[in-house]
């Protein structure tokens, strides 16, 4: 029998591990309930990300989920499609239409407080005034309440103040070639920064969503990529639990 | 068994009667009046308009010439319908089903029940006597078949009675052919025919007669048909009025109310009645109505849609609260009533306590419930396929808890955009060559360079649908310089004859 002998870089090693494990990646475990995502309008790449993320934490889940937008999203970014959405979703969606940023967070808390619904995605244009860090923090406290998440896109805003525990930044980057046809458009993938995280140091990624699997490089700048990371494998897949009480 | 009876109820003047009913009765002749292409013709006329010579089938104007003093309301047939319905209910007093005949008369089986009005002649007698009260002038007639029976009421002798064991054929024979309840141009050939009576149509050869009528399967159209009715031959289906009530509780308020806590409260009791009412019944509301009746004579009504049965008293009071805010209480409301005007049937559970739904979230069709209070109708939906290849069309909105219609598979080699716009934006692009791929566009006034490009898939206009002028649609998928991934077409092609030069439309935005 070998005796254990503390190594002497040990604290080092395990500083750096811990570092390292507190980093994001695709399919780590969260107790996150309420991220934030900044999108452009003309882009898809908001909700896009957020079915990913959501796709990507809850992949056994086969409950409706409710998608509330507000009459400027509906008219910049257009109207989900469902012909074109992840094949787990389609049949799931609940869609609402809010002629105002007040409907659209009622609408959005009123989803939160649903037992029937896997999660929740709102679409809010711009600043509205009645989106203020009050009705943030309440989106939040529901949200964790009742263990629904909630995945807020925000179209053309600023980067105001907000009670979201992930806060996102989005855009479309350049997809790979497909390997049959490097001409056409590859697999969606998006340039995300995560610029503010509880449990996460922040960082800049290119995520690729591919068929469902999220992959991660992370991104150092405009041209060049890291090694990919893709899900945890080691690890147990993280367990919905629904939080009552 | 015991024979089948019907009774025939007659109402010749219905539509007048129920006019004199409503107004009181006038000396005045007074003739209810149809619009028509060529004029107002009066459907109706009392007593004293007929015997200043005017009649059913007239032009107003005709009758004018003859009476100048005539007055002329309009007619309503459809509120004579409604009271005809409600008189069949009524006349559920005679037999246990009662059918409407359209447009003046009911019919009642009487079979097997004579007995409790001391016979029959006692039972037609006490139907026109209280129809009579009513003040509704009636013939009346019982049969073995609904075909006699109206025969004999419409053009028998008063009070006919169609004894089982008579014989129909010869009791029947003098009738006229009208009886026969035809329609006016079968009416018109037979009397061309120099057919008249019931009795001479029997004198024809039955094959002469099918044959002559053998294109006619409407039993309105065809005299061996209703013959064979008339005499039991053929069944004759009825469809039977039926009564159907709708839950309503209400409160009479002493004291008229005008907070709004108090009619909160008023609110709470009348939906834990009307949970209540429809427990008993095994049923759920899915529309519920509530009346608001003030001192000053003004009703209120506020109209909830649920969006699957429920039952729970908090649920649809919380409902009402949020549709009440408006309403202005002036001298005080005295009447409040709740009436449920579309019910399901529900089956009996456990009950769904407040504290649980507060504990463990709401339910979907809660959710959707207070959602559309507040954000209206057609907020909450969800998409559903639809067969058709224009994009836009392919995919429908329906109500989000009803069932998904049947629809073939998608094609997985499609790749379609996550998010279509709603109307697609025109946009400008820069091609190589009219038929070759995109090179640069302009959307929104930014100018892109399209960096990969895929197709064209084509899509052509659904000729079955669309006029022969729609042109077709060439679709690309594009990634630009910034990795922004969308759907744009192209309608139409260079010298296809169906308009000008292309133009080109962006419709989707992909992931």
């Amino acid at each position: 029998m070998i005796p254990e002998q503390p190594l002497p870089a040990a604290p080092c090693v395990d500083a750096l591990l811990s570092a390292r494990a507190r980093a994001w990646r695709p399919g780590s475990p969260t107790p996150v309930r309420h991220e934030e995502i900044f999108a452009a309008s003309g882009d898809a790449g908001g909700a896009a990300l957020a079915l990913a993320l959501a796709c990507d934490r809850m992949k056994e889940d086969e409950r409706p989920f409710l998608w509330v937008q507000d009459k400027a999203a509906l008219r910049l970014s257009g109207r989900p499609y469902r012909p074109g959405m992840p094949p787990g979703l389609r049949h799931r969606l609940v869609h609402v239409v809010a002629d105002r940023a007040e409907d659209a967070l009622f609408a959005l808390e009123e989803g939160l407080r649903c037992r029937d619904l896997a999660f929740v995605i709102g679409e809010l244009t711009g600043n509205p005034r009645a989106l203020s860090f009050t009705a943030s923090r309440r989106l939040s406290l529901a949200a964790e309440r009742h263990g629904v998440p909630l995945w807020l896109v925000r179209l053309d805003a600023q980067r105001d103040l907000g009670s979201a525990r992930m806060r996102w930044a989005v855009r479309s980057a350049r997809s790979p070639a497909p390997g049959w046809n490097p001409q056409a458009p590859g697999t969606p993938s998006w340039r995300v920064e995560l610029f503010r995280a509880r449990n996460h140091p922040p960082g800049e990624w290119i995520l690729c969503d591919d068929g469902g699997n999220l992959s991660a490089c992370p991104s150092t700048g405009a041209g060049r990529a890291g090694p990919v990371l893709g899900p945890e494998s080691a690890r147990p897949a993280p367990v919905e639990g629904r939080a009552h009480g | 068994m015991p024979p089948r009876r019907i009774l025939a109820i007659w109402l010749a003047r219905l539509a007048i009667d129920r006019w004199e009913r409503a107004e009181g009765c006038g000396t005045a002749p007074l003739a209810l009046i149809a619009e028509t292409a060529h004029g107002p013709r009066i459907a109706a006329v009392n007593a004293a308009g007929f015997a200043a010579g005017a009649g059913a089938g007239m032009m107003l104007a005709d009758a004018r010439t003859l009476c100048p003093q005539m007055v002329a309301v309009p007619d309503d047939p459809a509120g004579t319908r409604a009271f005809l319905e409600r008189l069949a209910l009524w006349a559920q007093r005679w037999g246990p089903w009662s059918a409407i005949d359209p447009p003046d008369g009911l019919l009642v089986d009487v079979t097997a029940v004579a007995h409790l009005f001391g016979g029959e002649e006692r039972l037609l007698a006490d139907a026109q006597s209280r129809l009579a009260q009513v003040g509704l002038a009636a013939r009346l007639a019982i049969a073995p078949t609904a075909g006699a029976a109206w025969a004999l009421a419409h053009h028998g002798p008063p009070a006919a009675i169609l004894a089982p064991d008579d014989d129909a054929v010869a009791r029947l024979s003098p009738l006229p052919v009208a009886a026969l309840r035809l329609d006016d141009d079968v009416l018109l050939v037979l009397r061309r025919l120099g057919l008249k009576r019931l009795g001479d149509v029997r004198g024809i050869a039955r094959d002469a007669l099918a044959r002559r009528f053998r294109s006619r399967h409407a039993p309105s159209a065809n005299p061996l048909l209703r013959m064979d009715q008339l005499l039991g031959r053929v069944p004759e289906p009825l469809l039977p009025v039926l009564a159907e009530e709708e839950p309503l509780v209400q409160r009479r308020l002493m004291e008229p109310i005008r907070h709004r806590p108090l009619l909160d409260q008023v609110l709470a009791d009348l939906a834990a009645d009307m949970a209540r009412l429809l427990e008993g019944r095994g049923e759920g509301a899915r529309r519920l109505e509530c009346g608001l009746w003030r001192v000053d004579g003004e009703v209120v009504l506020r109209q909830i849609e649920l969006a699957a049965a429920t039952r729970d008293a908090a649920h649809i009071a919380r409902l009402f609260a949020a549709r009440l805010d408006d309403v202005d209480a002036g001298f005080g409301i005295e009447l409040v009533r709740l009436r449920s005007a579309w019910t399901q049937p529900l089956a009996l559970s456990q009950e769904d306590f407040e504290a649980a739904a507060e504990q463990h979230g709401t339910s979907l069709a809660a959710c959707i419930d207070r959602l559309s209070v507040r954000l209206g109708e057609g907020a909450i939906r969800r998409p559903v396929p639809r067969a058709s290849h224009i994009p836009e069309r392919a995919q429908a909105w329906q109500n989000t808890l009803e069932p998904e219609p049947s629809s073939q598979g998608e094609l997985t080699f499609h790749a379609r955009p996550l998010k279509l716009l709603d109307r697609a934006e025109p946009i400008a692009v820069l091609y190589a060559t009219p038929d070759g791929l995109p090179r640069r566009y302009r959307w929104r006034g930014g100018v892109h360079e399209i960096v990969r490009a895929e197709g064209p898939e084509r899509i052509a206009p659904e000729w079955w649908r669309e006029r022969s002028t729609a042109r077709l649609r060439d679709y690309y998928r594009i990634e630009d310089g910034e990795g922004r991934r969308y759907w744009i077409y192209r309608l139409g092609l260079a010298g296809d004859g169906r308009g000008g030069l292309p133009e080109w439309f962006m419709q989707g935005l992909y992931a």
